[in-house]
């Protein structure tokens, strides 16, 4: 899978859980530049990137993420 | 919505949450509103957001209030402002297993667990009584599912030092509270966790990083079974069943086999499936659900379907049979007008998505379930929670006797030419009188569910009816009918509070099934005659419409009260003097009763 792939898929996922179809992420992107991403919509998130991609973060990545860089990063290893 | 209807997908729902209740608010829909407070013992932020959505989806617009985290105990036991100021009309206690202040270890003594147990129910139980002083209103509460390991294997069930063991009994005195006090229901998370999977729904990730005390994927589960007990409480339920027959109620086509040669009985794997969804189906029965036929074939070959010696159901469990060629959706609307009863209060079961369809389309709210192949059809049915149960009145255990007595009184009327004759022939008498305690449940349910011939709506709690039953400020009055072919039960519910100028009607209503019965003027007469009684000369009517309660618009009118005002939406208010007043019954016999 490709950088590429995986953003546009990301892409997706972000657009459906803040119902918002305008919504482009970036590696950079980081919850300070979405307006609803709180602690609660995290966990929302998560949950979809996992059903996503069939896999499951650790919970050191969970809470550890800082960006959506290391998302893609964690998603290019494991992710289907 | 379909996305709502069980089966659902959990992971779909929990990512699109934001967009399906953005698409429910957009609905053009009349909606109840209510206000929950959530009391958890963990963290309960999506598990009241997918509630809020399965309650838009049953028709209910709902307020929430969430405690702070693990804050449960604290603010049933000593309220806050913010709570008291919210006064819920339900409280959901969310708690697991991660709640328990003791767990038993193979060096307990049996002193000291059964200290723990009544410890426990004990704080359970203050929290219950002080909701209940201040707000009245059912609770809700969580048992405890099982641990997700057990410390002694197998002896952790059975012996009284196991954690399973403890839970176990923990959940039996819990049901004993449940039964003995009217307003707690307990929402059975053991038995779903159970069928979700101990393992996945207790998988302890979610606990240590979010204090969720479920996999976030089971919320739509338990979130989903939590609004069916609020949606049941208020009135929701469905009522019916609309069944189609071949390859629904038994394999292979009636009218190209022949009856002889349908699947059904003990003999093969098929017919036993299908001889298991009967049983289900026909067990409905003594739930009060009302059971009919909607399939497309010759009524002949239907009967000799139903009439098969293998099958579970006869033709006679059935209120209403519709075998014929026209649509679905419009065979469904004559059941539900022959039955008085809308046709968002049936589930229509039929195994062909193109007749589902069909139905979903022209029937926007006939519940249309998915119900897959004949062995899913139980699963998805009794998952889908449509008749979820908070009460059995001994009218539910009789409902569908009454249907059937229904049925001989519109053959009776045939033969009658005149319609006053024909009531009279029916040998009617009615009860009408104060509440009393023992039909205090029956008036709930029966004010609660009432949608059509019913002028305000409104809708009490049994704690709010006891309230109403205890104070002097209320005239109240039901109404029992009974006629020669059977009991109907309690049909009418009134309630007036007097004010410094008259008796102002709260409440009226009336169930269908006594429509045309004349039993509203008796219920008229006998509220005149205890204003009367008590020096009242005014009765002020109050008339709000709703999308169903059209029929009683011109109820008050009818009577003989003269309209003081009526405003843009419809509201009208009524006068009537009492000092002239006529009697207008005269085809039911009274026996005044009641009182406490």
């Amino acid at each position: 899978m490709t950088d590429k792939q995986i953003i546009d898929r990301l892409n997706e996922v972000f657009r459906d859980v803040f119902d918002d179809s305008s919504l482009e992420v970036t590696a950079k992107t980081t919850a300070d530049d979405i307006e609803d991403w709180d602690s609660i919509e995290h966990i929302t998130l998560i949950g979809a990137v996992e059903d996503e991609f069939g896999m499951r973060f650790k919970m050191g990545e969970v809470s550890g993420m800082k960006n959506v860089g290391e998302m893609i990063d964690i998603i290019r290893q494991r992710g289907k | 919505m379909k996305e709502l209807s069980y089966p659902f997908d959990n992971g779909y729902i929990m990512k699109k949450k934001k967009a399906l209740k953005r698409r429910l608010l957009e609905e053009d829909t009349e909606r109840i509103k209510k206000k929950i407070a959530v009391l958890g013992g963990s963290t309960t932020d999506d598990i009241v957001s997918v509630m809020e959505l399965f309650l838009l989806d049953m028709g209910f617009e709902c307020e929430f209030y969430q405690s702070e985290y693990n804050r449960y105990w604290q603010d049933a036991v000593f309220g806050n402002e913010e709570l008291d100021s919210f006064a819920p009309d339900v409280v959901y206690i969310h708690t697991s297993v991660r709640n328990l202040s003791f767990r038993p270890s193979p060096k307990s003594s049996v002193e000291e667990i059964e200290n723990a147990l009544d410890g426990e129910i004990d704080k359970l139980e203050q929290a219950w009584n002080s909701l209940r002083e201040k707000f009245h209103c059912p609770i809700i509460q969580n048992n405890f599912e099982y641990p997700y390991f057990r410390l002694m294997g197998n002896m952790d069930a059975w012996d009284r030092r196991g954690t399973v063991n403890f839970v176990t009994r923990l959940n039996t005195r819990l049901y004993d509270k449940a039964e003995k006090r009217q307003d707690l229901y307990i929402n059975d998370i053991n038995w779903l966790s159970s069928a979700y999977g101990l393992e996945k729904w207790s998988a302890p990730e979610y606990w240590y990083l979010y204090k969720y005390s479920l996999n976030t994927d089971a919320i739509p589960e338990l979130s989903y079974q939590a609004a069916s007990i609020v949606k049941a409480l208020f009135g929701k339920n469905k009522k019916a069943f609309a069944l189609d027959l071949d390859n629904t109620l038994w394999g292979g086509i009636v009218g190209d086999d022949g009856a002889e040669n349908l699947e059904i009985g003990q003999e093969t794997a098929e017919g036993m499936a299908y001889y298991e969804f009967q049983q289900y189906v026909k067990a409905h029965k003594n739930l009060g659900i009302l059971l009919t036929v909607c399939s497309k074939n010759e009524e002949e070959n239907a009967l000799a379907g139903l009439s098969h010696p293998e099958g579970a159901l006869r033709p006679e469990d059935f209120t209403a049979v519709k075998a014929n060629w026209l649509p679905k959706d419009k065979n469904i609307a004559d059941i539900a007008s022959e039955l008085n009863i809308l046709t968002e209060s049936i589930v229509f079961a039929d195994d062909n998505p193109a007749e589902r369809e069909i139905v979903r389309e022209q029937l926007k709210y006939t519940a249309v379930p998915e119900i897959g192949e004949v062995t899913d059809y139980i699963r998805i049915l009794d998952r889908s929670e449509f008749f979820e149960t908070v009460s059995l009145s001994e009218d539910d255990l009789k409902r569908n006797e009454m249907y059937r007595a229904n049925a001989e009184r519109a053959k009776q009327k045939a033969r009658f030419e005149n319609y006053v004759d024909y009531l009279k022939s029916l040998d009617m008498t009615a009860e009408i009188g104060d509440f009393t305690p023992m039909y205090l449940q029956r008036i709930t349910q029966l004010t609660n569910k009432s949608n059509q011939f019913n002028l305000t709506t409104k809708r009490y709690t049994v704690e709010q009816m006891e309230e109403v039953c205890r104070s002097d400020r209320y005239i109240r009055l039901y109404g029992r009918l009974k006629d020669k072919f059977g009991d109907n039960g309690v049909v009418s519910v009134v309630v007036g509070e007097i004010k410094k100028v008259g008796l102002h009607i709260d409440l009226w209503l009336m169930s269908c099934r006594v429509l045309k019965r004349d039993m509203e003027l008796a219920m008229l007469d006998s509220l005149v005659k205890a204003c009367r009684e008590r020096g009242i000369s005014e009765i002020f009517g109050y008339y709000y419409p709703t999308a169903k309660n059209k029929m009683v618009a011109g109820l008050y009118e009818s009577f003989g009260f003269e309209k003081l005002s009526a405003d843009e939406k419809g509201n009208t208010v009524w006068r009537l003097n009492t000092e002239n007043y006529v009697n207008k019954n005269n085809v039911i016999n009274i026996i005044p009763t009641g009182g406490k």
